[in-house]
């Protein structure tokens, strides 16, 4: 006799609930941003339905401002799963004009994702959209329900969320609606990259420490692309980084570090102070950015 | 077991979910912030945004409330209006907090939270003693069949850190634990402010020399490891790849919902009764020697025989309630009202099935506990037996014996709003 340790706990309730989106829903797809929580969600799912392919399809929403690395460690994995990848473009969106792109120097197209994602999710008749999202993430993420429902605008009603009670998730809805579903809801950042560790899950490089040209604003580490237009004084330098969170480029914060080993990213996590997404930029605009974005649509 | 440790804590740690239930100054918000904050569980954004969200709101010392109290609806009106989680670890275990609002109108948010918890804090504010929001708390702890129950005696600091106080409290819970049948139920006095007894000892208190609330936390037996009971298993989604590899496999994936289950083991599955026999329980691409609940598996069986979503598995010979007409104690989550003859989507377990509401026993009154009779019609919040006919059996266990063959929600099916949470008592 042996107990369930919380890993094997957390693995089994995210599992449950994957199958439980594979039994309810139609059209589900896994939104896949390439960071580390949608690498997971995908490695539950290729887990929870073996020896079946993987059954839902994987979409990335592309702002057009991804790090190489993202896209090649995307390919690889598609090919290796034998998935079926979808790719909703903002770029399409902005020459299409159905969003208008940011201007100056904290431009961002984190928020025009949120129209390509619902034009995507519109487009395909997706009706559950799987996310990696994470309750300890952030205060408005606290409430969020593992089967979240979106009206036909794809808004989310912090007020009016179904209550979720025991393992009983309820997945009806009228047409034209669709839900968030996120797995790993009760995971914290600390039992990904344990689970990441004890599973052997390959990783981006972009996770690890290595060497690139950054500049710093507002007391932040950003990537030194093309996207990325500087203001006169913020200078380029070469520094030895790596991602915490990874996002479109001009929303992800580098961190300076020297971990280039699982156990070294764990061993900093353990010791560090700063929440991940303390590296976001997109959260810091109001105190209730998050809820604002998620009202809206947002993942 | 090996006790591995790896780089920032342990692989195997345990896993304890609680709940915490309070009202607007009892503290509640101020003991998780404390929990999180003792435990170095916030982080110094987090405690910045509440600095300064704290300065702003007037405040002088840093509001640890403000860590728990999330949707700006509650930061705006000082409540918290729905179930937030929240999470901490030590080296032993990983946390997950429930944390509900307390008053009588968010008596669903508190059953909602109560549904997956091991453990239930109930918070006593030592200057008013057991109230009836106290009885309301424990209440719901003792229906959703919570299998430990903390009582914190709060805000000690204001009552001199007196002793007798302490122990006129708890004489007088008893009573109330004695009433609601209530198991496993400890006391602590505690200073959530000032942080006596949360993670470290209060040196103000030499008369308790019991464990503080971290401990209590962090070595609680949890219930479903050490009661096994009766092998059940539903039945999620039938896994067949069409594929030459696995040309003949038919696997069937759910959550082992009590007792345990491997290879060999005679089996019935419910409704039809049919028999078979385990040929394989499996976690991914692994066979299990022997699969505990609450793990996610997938398990074959020696006969192509007729198994479906919605079937349960069950060890031959512990058989299970079949039935059509159900009595359970409902919590009433919607606005609309329930009235008998009302239609609605009964899911239990994997199963679903229409279900129709025919009878309306008692209400509960949460306050005083009294059943009341004569009520036409269920509003939110109402806590009530009831009597539902489905058009397919159910295939189930009474709550107190399994929450999860026992527990179903009711949707609307206008709506397709979850309405009702039920916990089944009794067949007819």
């Amino acid at each position: 006799m042996y107990t369930l340790t919380h890993l094997n706990e957390l693995e089994s309730e995210s599992i449950y609930v994957l199958r439980e989106v594979a039994a309810q829903f139609e059209r589900p797809v896994i939104l896949f941003s390439g960071g580390k929580d949608s690498i997971v969600i995908t490695h539950l799912a290729h887990k929870a339905f073996y020896p079946l392919r993987l059954p839902f399809p994987l979409l990335h929403i592309d702002t057009g401002h991804n790090f190489r690395e993202t896209i090649d460690y995307r390919d690889a994995l598609v090919k290796k799963l034998g998935a079926t990848l979808i790719v909703g473009s903002v770029q399409e969106s902005i020459d299409n004009g159905r969003v208008k792109e940011e201007t100056g120097y904290n431009a961002s197209r984190n928020k025009l994702q949120t129209i390509t994602l619902l034009d995507t999710i519109e487009k395909y008749k997706f009706d559950a959209a799987i996310g990696g999202a994470r309750r300890d993430e952030e205060k408005a993420r606290a409430k969020e329900r593992f089967f979240s429902h979106r009206d036909e605008f794809g808004q989310w009603d912090p007020k009016n969320q179904r209550p979720e009670l025991w393992n009983i998730f309820n997945g009806k809805k009228n047409t034209g609606e669709h839900f968030r579903v996120f797995p790993i809801s009760n995971w914290t950042e600390m039992d990904v990259w344990q689970y990441i560790y004890k599973e052997r899950v390959e990783m981006p490089s972009l996770y690890f420490t290595h060497e690139r040209d950054v500049f710093c604003r507002d007391g932040q580490w950003l990537a030194a692309e093309p996207c990325m237009k500087r203001k006169p004084g913020e200078i380029v330098e070469r520094k030895q980084v790596r991602c915490r969170t990874i996002g479109d480029i001009s929303c992800t914060g580098l961190t300076l570090s020297r971990a280039t080993s699982l156990e070294e990213i764990i061993d900093e996590i353990a010791a560090t102070r700063v929440t991940e997404r303390g590296g976001r930029a997109d959260d810091k605009r109001s105190e209730t950015a998050m809820e604002d974005r998620k009202i809206s649509g947002y993942f | 077991m090996e006790k591995k440790e790896t780089p920032g804590g342990y692989l195997d740690m345990e896993l304890l979910r609680f709940t915490t239930a309070g009202s607007v100054d009892d503290g509640k918000s101020t003991l998780i912030g404390r929990l999180l904050y003792d435990s170095k569980s916030i982080f110094e954004d987090q405690l910045e945004d509440i600095e300064a969200v704290s300065r702003r709101g007037g405040n002088e010392e840093v509001n640890l409330a403000l860590l728990t109290d999330g949707l700006r609806s509650e930061r705006e009106q000082g409540i918290t209006i729905d179930v937030a989680y929240r999470y901490f670890a030590t080296p032993r275990r990983k946390f997950i907090i429930a944390d509900t609002p307390g008053h009588v109108q968010y008596t669903r948010n508190m059953v909602t939270g109560a549904s997956t918890a091991d453990l239930a804090i109930i918070l006593v504010d030592a200057r008013n003693g057991v109230l009836e929001q106290t009885l309301r708390h424990s209440y719901i702890a003792s229906l959703l069949g919570i299998p430990h129950v903390v009582v914190c005696v709060n805000k000690m600091d204001l009552v001199n850190f007196s002793g007798e106080v302490f122990e006129a409290i708890r004489a007088r819970y008893l009573e109330v634990a004695a009433r609601l049948g209530l198991q496993h139920v400890t006391f602590l006095p505690l200073s959530a402010k000032l942080g006596d007894n949360v993670v470290s000892p209060s040196t103000r208190m030499p008369w308790y020399t019991g464990p503080t609330l971290m401990e209590i936390l962090e070595n609680t037996p949890i219930d479903h490891k050490i009661n096994a009971r009766e092998t059940r298993f539903p039945v999620q989604h039938v896994i067949r790849p069409i594929s030459d590899k696995f040309h003949d496999f038919r696997g069937y994936a759910g959550r082992l919902a009590g007792g345990t289950l491997k290879k060999g083991d005679p089996v019935t599955i419910f409704p039809s009764g049919l028999h078979s026999t385990v040929t394989a329980v499996t976690r991914y691409d692994r066979e299990l020697d022997e699969a505990i609940t609450p793990e996610s598996i997938t398990v074959q069986l020696a006969d192509d025989i007729d198994v479906g979503r919605g079937d349960l598995i069950v060890a031959r010979g512990e058989q299970p309630r079949v039935e059509r007409e159900i009595t359970l104690m409902v919590c009433w989550f919607n606005e609309r009202p329930a009235r008998p003859g009302n239609r609605y989507i009964v899911m239990q377990a994997t199963r679903e099935t229409a279900g129709i509401l025919k009878t309306i026993h008692h209400v509960v009154n949460i306050n005083t506990l009294e059943p009341e009779t004569g009520k036409e019609a269920l509003s939110a919040n109402d806590i009530a037996r009831v009597t539902i006919k489905t058009a397919k059996p159910l295939v189930f266990d009474p709550y107190a014996r399994n929450r999860v063959t026992g527990s179903l929600v009711l949707v609307d099916p206008d709506t397709f709003e979850t309405v009702g949470g039920g916990m089944i008592t009794d067949g007819e």
